[in-house]
């Protein structure tokens, strides 16, 4: 019995933490009140990945874009966010919620809403969908996929990596090793090799699915940078979502460089580490949301896939620090042999 | 007698029934004091469920209830088998291996998968037990690496596997033909108001879990090895052999976790396969007292509260980790209220036979206590 009691505290008390750490999240982002504040009768329903908004990753890049367009067009608006390990039923019943509840379009930020996205918008045909990273439903009628080109963004990061590089080794950190963080590394890895033949390229991710925590742990995000600047890297480019603030950190102490990814980290990361920020490479969710809603607002709902690549200013770098001012033309360069086709980047390392 | 039967049946009664009361009532206090609705709250937890809401409570039930089998097996012994995640993630991701390659026609495929299942979540299960016996490792410790182990191995493994969909950032396994799945049953109209047919798999589960450790002389030596390892060893019984064959059956349990969604729904195992089950299963074992039955209602209870949290957010604006928060709460203070009633129980019993004792003539009561 005592035993039991131990564990039944150890356990309630893992419970209470893990609950903790989520939050609440209770973003009310609409309530403009204001008389003259536009008003639509749009109502659309976000469903977030696992950590939600303030992810500091892709979660709150697409709830920029949601909360610019609330703004904007005076839609209404309801978020909600997936739970670490949950069942398939449960996102199933998140976008039926919504759907049930008068919310049209519903949104799914990431790619694990895929499966889910395609059954309910099966049984919801009147209801528009969009789903971000992932264009497996893009025969489907009422599913707009928004996809993006992540490897042309890294590309140039990686390009700009090894042009700042003085000890010719740059390095990589991945969150989670899925294919989606692996398009970041093809990229990087094409880039920088490009810029720089026979650079010496590190790479390493912080935790393995079903394990995500690797977007969400600073620390682990610092370790691994520390080895890597440890083993003579001077760049390290993260796509760790959350855990990139270590990887700041860890470039910050070893005097060294670090590339920011999915928005321009420069503006947004502690001011004690802006100045090893050289770039970031932007992955624009917020413009995709955005764009997308703005459609619907028209009444004129995109369907199919729309991918956000170099092209259409879906990726690409960022300039605010001025570190990577010397190396622009180049960049640019790179850019528009991308564009033109002359330079097809892989997507798989 | 019968009276005393009645007073039992209240007690076994009073504990669950206090112990939600009690989870309630803290679970009200941390919504007040977060300023959260807690009127709507409640009635949106505690509304019934829709037809298809009901559906995903019984699968997602009888999932957990499995998990939960698994774990209670190891209690029964005293072990603490934190390793039924990483278990029905190796067994889950073979299963899914073996039925995608279909080296067997239709149903025989589903049956040779699930026994690959029960056999590598055995085997993986067995590493700690026999470290436990010849080495003396917690199985704590062992199989809290073991999991970690796990998802490294299935991470790897998957990547080797993989087949990815056109368009998809999703990698999985191939997929189980059509012919080796097993069909859902349905409790309603449509398709939404399925649940897994696997359910009566985890049923005979639960009621072989029942038979063998209460009819059989090998249940009897495992329970006597987990109250008292010096009585056990007394009485001819090997507890190296029985650590073993405890964590090999725990395992093998853990095995059938993943595979109602497997075989149900899923039909690949992929980088959304649902994780964290054994977690859930740790605190059901405690919920349901190690008894089949009991899992049974735990397991209900809480695909009750997941299934009914889940459009709070969107609701009522409330963040659905109140219910984690409720979860723990009840698996608290179940084991609480257990201790308060099994204490009052036995003062009720002594002030009986004093009550009795004083009844009696006064001469046996001298013989008593010289």
């Amino acid at each position: 019995m005592r035993r039991s009691m131990k564990l039944a505290a150890v356990l309630t008390a893992g419970i209470l933490t893990l609950a903790a750490c989520g939050g609440d999240s209770d973003s009310d982002a609409d309530d403009n009140g204001g008389g003259d504040a536009p008003k639509s009768d749009v109502k659309v329903g976000m469903a977030y990945d696992v950590g939600g908004r303030g992810d500091q990753s892709f979660n709150d890049s697409a709830a920029a874009g949601l909360d610019q367009a609330v703004e904007e067009f005076g839609i209404d608006s309801q978020e909600s966010e997936a739970e670490d390990g949950e069942a398939e039923t449960a996102r199933e019943e998140r976008l039926r919620t919504f759907a049930d509840a008068g919310y049209n379009p519903v949104i799914a930020v990431g790619f694990a809403y895929a499966a889910s996205v395609g059954k309910v918008a099966a049984e919801y045909p009147e209801v528009n969908f969009a789903i971000i990273d992932d264009e497996s439903l893009a025969d489907v009628p009422n599913v707009a996929s928004l996809v993006f080109s992540e490897e042309q963004g890294s590309f140039l990061v990686g390009a700009a990596a090894a042009l700042k590089s003085k000890s010719g080794t740059v390095g990589f950190i991945g969150g989670v090793e899925t294919p989606l963080i692996q398009k970041f590394e093809a990229g990087y890895k094409a880039g920088a090799e490009a810029a720089k033949p026979g650079i010496k390229v590190e790479s390493t991710y912080l935790t393995q699915i079903p394990d995500f925590s690797g977007f969400a742990d600073p620390a682990k995000g610092k370790t691994a940078a520390q080895g890597m600047f440890d083993n003579g890297a001077d760049v390290v480019y993260h796509a760790a979502g959350g855990s990139g603030g270590g990887v700041f950190e860890a470039a910050a102490e070893a005097k060294a460089m670090a590339i920011g990814v999915d928005s321009d980290q420069y503006n947004t990361a502690d001011p004690s580490v802006q100045d090893v920020i050289i770039t970031s490479m932007l992955k624009n969710v917020n413009v995709a949301v955005h764009e997308y809603l703005a459609g619907v607002v028209d009444g004129d709902v995109p369907a199919g896939v729309t991918r956000y690549d170099l092209e259409a200013d879906g990726v690409g770098y960022s300039t605010s620090g001025g570190q990577v001012d010397d190396i622009a033309e180049q960049l640019d360069g790179y850019k528009q042999q991308i564009i033109d086709g002359e330079i097809e980047v892989p997507t798989t390392p | 007698m019968t009276n005393a039967r009645v007073i039992r049946f209240l007690l076994g009664l009073a504990a669950p029934v206090l112990a939600l009361v009690a989870a309630f009532a803290i679970t009200s206090l941390v919504l007040v004091v977060a300023g959260d609705p807690a009127g709507d709250v409640w009635s949106t937890i505690l509304s019934w469920p829709e037809e298809r809401n009901l559906a995903n409570i019984i699968k997602n039930a009888t999932v957990l209830y499995l998990s939960g089998l698994a774990v209670a097996f190891g209690f029964r012994m005293n072990l603490f088998n934190i390793g039924v995640d990483g278990q029905y993630r190796v067994a889950a991701f073979t299963a899914a291996v073996v039925a995608g390659e279909a080296w067997l026609p239709g149903y025989l495929n589903t049956a040779f998968a699930i026994v690959c299942a029960m056999a590598v979540g055995a085997m993986w299960a067995g590493i700690a037990g026999v470290l436990r016996a010849t080495r003396g490792v917690s199985e704590v410790i062992s199989t809290i690496m073991l999991n970690a182990i796990a998802t490294g191995l299935v991470a790897y493994l998957l990547r080797k596997v993989a087949v990815r969909e056109a368009g998809s950032n999703d990698i999985g396994t191939k997929q189980i033909p059509e012919g080796s799945r097993i069909p859902n049953i349905s409790i309603g109209e449509g398709p939404t108001s399925e649940i897994y047919g696997f359910i009566v798999i985890a049923a005979l589960a639960g009621l072989l879990f029942w038979f063998v450790l209460n009819k059989t002389r090998f249940g009897f030596d495992l329970r006597a090895t987990g109250q008292s390892t010096t009585a056990a060893v007394a009485s001819g019984i090997s507890v190296k052999k029985m650590t073993i064959v405890a964590m090999l059956i725990s395992g093998g349990v853990a095995g059938l976790v993943g595979l109602p969604i497997l075989f149900g729904s899923a039909y690949a195992y992929g980088s959304t396969f649902q994780s964290g089950l054994g977690f859930a299963g740790i605190a059901i074992a405690l919920l349901g007292r190690n008894n089949p039955i009991g899992i049974a209602i735990g397991a209900l209870l809480f695909a009750f509260l997941d299934e009914q949290s889940n459009p709070l957010q969107i609701l009522v604006g409330v963040s659905p980790d109140i219910v984690a928060i409720t979860q723990g709460v009840i698996v608290l203070t179940v084991v609480v209220s257990y201790e308060l009633v099994r204490r009052y129980g036995i003062r009720l019993e002594q002030r009986e036979v004093a009550r009795v004792l004083a009844d009696q003539p006064a001469t046996p009561q001298k013989e008593v206590s010289a």
